[in-house]
């Protein structure tokens, strides 16, 4: 029997292509417990009729573990009572990188494991070929054969081998035992003999060719690792992803927008009045629409990712980046999370699996929400508006976008102080090592990008999304009871001012009038954990005036008109106004963020620290603010 | 023979590998390429005193300073 299957192979050996040749669209993914390492599995048919479960252990190099994949792997395979303990494991073997990638392979096999090699990337080997029956001859008669992931050449011959599974007992390669925690010594002493038998193997294997690089990835690294040319061209790789981020996803995302209002609409018109209605057009459906307007930047961000990752250009990121982020506790992949999460932290935040060490991949996801995203700006230019005036310093720079970009850079600032700051806090069991491999440049395998993506936006949806929509329709419950009477209209309050959102606003006030708030504004900040630009959306309710600030004038001249009955001056002050935009650029008012960081984590203790330490640097930053410049 | 390390190479020296050290990275270091006997050649480092990138047959590897010292070397 054969139907228990692993597939295992080193980073970069053309794995994923042979997980979905095989199992073509007929595949799940989820995780491996207790860690943030995705498991994809799937199923096959075998010709008699069998199916044969596919199980995709994630790249690993050696069974001596140092990578959390690597871990699972060694702990899997070294279990016989583990549940996906395999019958059979197929490992990919890169034809050009023959002596890494066996050292896998034989492993397993001295593991007693019935294995079959696979070797892939055979077209590197522009006019040459390496003969699986040699390898298998070296090889203490291990099966060998060839697959071609693109054009699916070899796959009948591998389904049937399995399907056969005619396993013959294979000699050990070394000659001690291999355990799942071999200690330094031992390690070394494994890794140092296998290395010696598989060389000189290798040497018998007349087919073996040494692989020099190709010409083209030699040219295209000497621009891309250039000191100049390499980061300009780094940089400008960012400017895009940015600008489709940030721009071109606004199409997609306005029309989810409109398609979500106009339904809820149309609901509450064919609907009878009353709670239940509400409940679904005012917390159901704009809940739904709050998660799906997410999913346009998830997916042009993972595209983008997908391509770097799959060309190649990733390793040169991390490879030109590395020296430079370190001392903040970051990883040179780092870099385009934060980079995005000036559009919009959600994805950034998903994005992160990319980091393989869990320190780092832990501090970027604690830090992206400081980068100030594209929620923020509507706050922003409302506040900018109200108190910062219209004028030019040396008479060409602006004043107000001054201030704009001050409160970006505050972002920025804040990101990497307190990337240094938890650096020095947050222990990590593995030791950061860099050590990886710069592949040739390649063309993209579109389609492993767009199944990736796929399962990164479904997993966005159905995971996050439930607890988007629990804290949204918590949210609306809260700001819509208890109802307003009629009396309560007549003396011009209004229905958010009555609820227990507004209520609890105004209880809470006096924690704020330090920073220099009024009721109003504090109720603005509870609403703001629904999404950041909803302050303007709630100001606008609170004083009867149209959202569209920038055209109808109602709600900046209210605004600019109240007065804070504590002070008796103006509510919105230089001090006060600054404040507030201090406090939007530190504090966590995002409840996608909140859940998407539950869900990259799988701890409710990340997402409540970073709530608690970015509320504590929003409160006292904007008290420091409010002093400073009242 | 001087004996160096592999971090004390410019990109384009070739260098054969002598010994590894003891060290919790040890074991990695071999398995990814870096046995005793192993001719490899710097090929170019990141700005800024980064990584190395070294080719050590059949594929391109990069390696930062620390753990490029933990490489004995001799030139070849």
């Amino acid at each position: 029997m054969c139907t228990k299957i692993a597939l295992v192979g080193s980073p970069n050996t053309a794995k994923t292509s042979l997980f979905n040749l095989l199992t073509g669209m007929n595949q799940q993914v989820g995780n491996f417990p207790g860690v943030t390492v995705e498991k994809h599995w799937g199923k096959f048919n075998l010709p008699d009729g069998r199916v044969a479960e596919l199980l995709d252990l994630p790249g690993a190099y050696s069974l001596n573990a140092y990578s959390e994949e690597e871990k699972i792997v060694s702990e899997i395979l070294h279990n016989k009572q583990h549940a996906d303990f395999p019958e059979l494991v197929v490992v990919t073997v890169d034809v050009t990188n023959l002596e890494r990638n066996l050292v896998i392979l034989t492993q397993i096999s001295d593991l007693d494991i019935p294995v079959i090699g696979v070797l892939t990337m055979n077209d590197m080997l522009i006019g040459k070929s390496v003969s699986p029956q040699e390898l298998t001859n070296a090889f203490n008669q291990i099966p060998f054969l060839k697959i071609n992931g693109r054009t699916g050449e070899g796959k009948q011959a591998l389904i049937d081998f399995i399907s056969a599974c005619n396993i013959q007992p294979v000699e050990k390669f070394i000659s001690f035992p291999l355990k799942e925690n071999l200690n330094i010594a031992e390690a070394r002493r494994d890794a140092e003999s296998r290395k010696t038998s598989i060389v000189n193997r290798l040497k018998e294997v007349p087919s073996f060719v040494g692989v020099t690089r190709h010409s083209f990835t030699t040219k295209v690294d000497k621009l891309l690792v250039h000191p100049i040319l390499g980061y300009a061209f780094f940089g400008i790789v960012l400017f895009l992803i940015f600008q489709f981020m940030f721009s071109i996803s606004a199409i997609p995302m306005d029309w989810i927008d409109s398609v979500f209002l106009n339904f809820s609409q149309y609901l509450q018109t064919k609907m009878p009045e009353g709670i239940f209605t509400d409940l679904i057009t005012q917390g159901i459906v704009p809940g739904v629409g709050g998660v799906l307007i997410f999913v346009p930047q998830i997916a042009i961000l993972f595209f983008f990712l997908g391509v770097l990752e799959e060309t190649g250009y990733m390793t040169r990121v991390v490879f030109i980046m590395d020296r430079l982020v370190r001392p903040f506790g970051l990883n040179g992949r780092s870099i385009v999370p934060l980079v995005s999460s000036a559009a919009c932290a959600i994805p950034a935040i998903l994005s992160t699996r990319v980091i393989g060490n869990p320190k780092e991949r832990l501090i970027t996801i604690l830090v992206s929400p400081l980068i100030s995203c594209s929620a923020r700006i509507p706050v922003f230019v409302l506040l900018i508006y109200l108190v910062i005036p219209n004028t030019y310093m040396y008479g060409f720079i602006g004043l107000q976008g001054t201030v704009l970009f001050a409160m970006y850079a505050l972002g920025v600032i804040g990101a990497l102080v307190v990337a240094m700051v938890m650096n020095k806090f947050i222990r990590s069991k593995e030791k950061s090592f860099l050590l990886l491999e710069l592949p040739e440049y390649r063309w993209p395998r579109w389609k492993n990008i767009l199944l990736h993506l796929k399962e990164k936006v479904q997993a966005f949806v159905f995971d996050a999304g439930k607890i988007i929509l629990a804290i949204s329709i918590v949210l609306w419950a809260f700001a819509a009871f208890p109802k307003i009477n009629e009396e309560q209209v007549a003396q011009g309050k209004t229905q958010i001012e009555e609820s227990y959102l507004g209520q609890a606003g105004k209880t809470i006030a006096p924690v704020f009038a330090p920073l220099g708030y009024d009721w109003k504004m504090t109720v603005s900040l509870l609403t703001s954990f629904a999404a950041r630009e909803v302050f303007v959306g709630t100001m606008a309710t609170l004083y009867s005036a149209g959202e569209n600030f920038e055209e109808d004038e109602s709600l900046l001249t209210r605004m600019r008109e109240d007065i804070n009955l504590q002070t008796g001056k103006p509510a919105y002050s230089l001090a006060s106004g600054l404040s507030l935009m201090v406090f939007y650029v530190f504090a966590m008012q995002c409840m996608a963020t909140f859940a998407a960081v539950k869900r990259e984590t799988k701890s409710w203790k990340w997402p409540l620290i970073q709530m608690g330490y970015m509320g504590f640097m929003a409160y006292t930053l904007a008290l420091l603010t409010f002093h400073i410049f009242s | 023979m001087v004996k160096k390390t592999l971090a004390q190479y410019l990109p384009g020296q070739y260098a054969q590998i002598v010994s590894v050290a003891e060290h919790a990275m040890g074991a990695k270091l071999i398995e990814m390429g870096f046995y005793p006997g192993k001719r490899v050649q710097v090929l170019f480092r990141a700005p800024f005193r980064g990584p190395f990138a070294i080719d050590a047959g059949g594929a391109v590897l990069s390696l930062r300073e620390d753990e490029a010292s933990l490489i004995e070397t001799i030139d070849c």
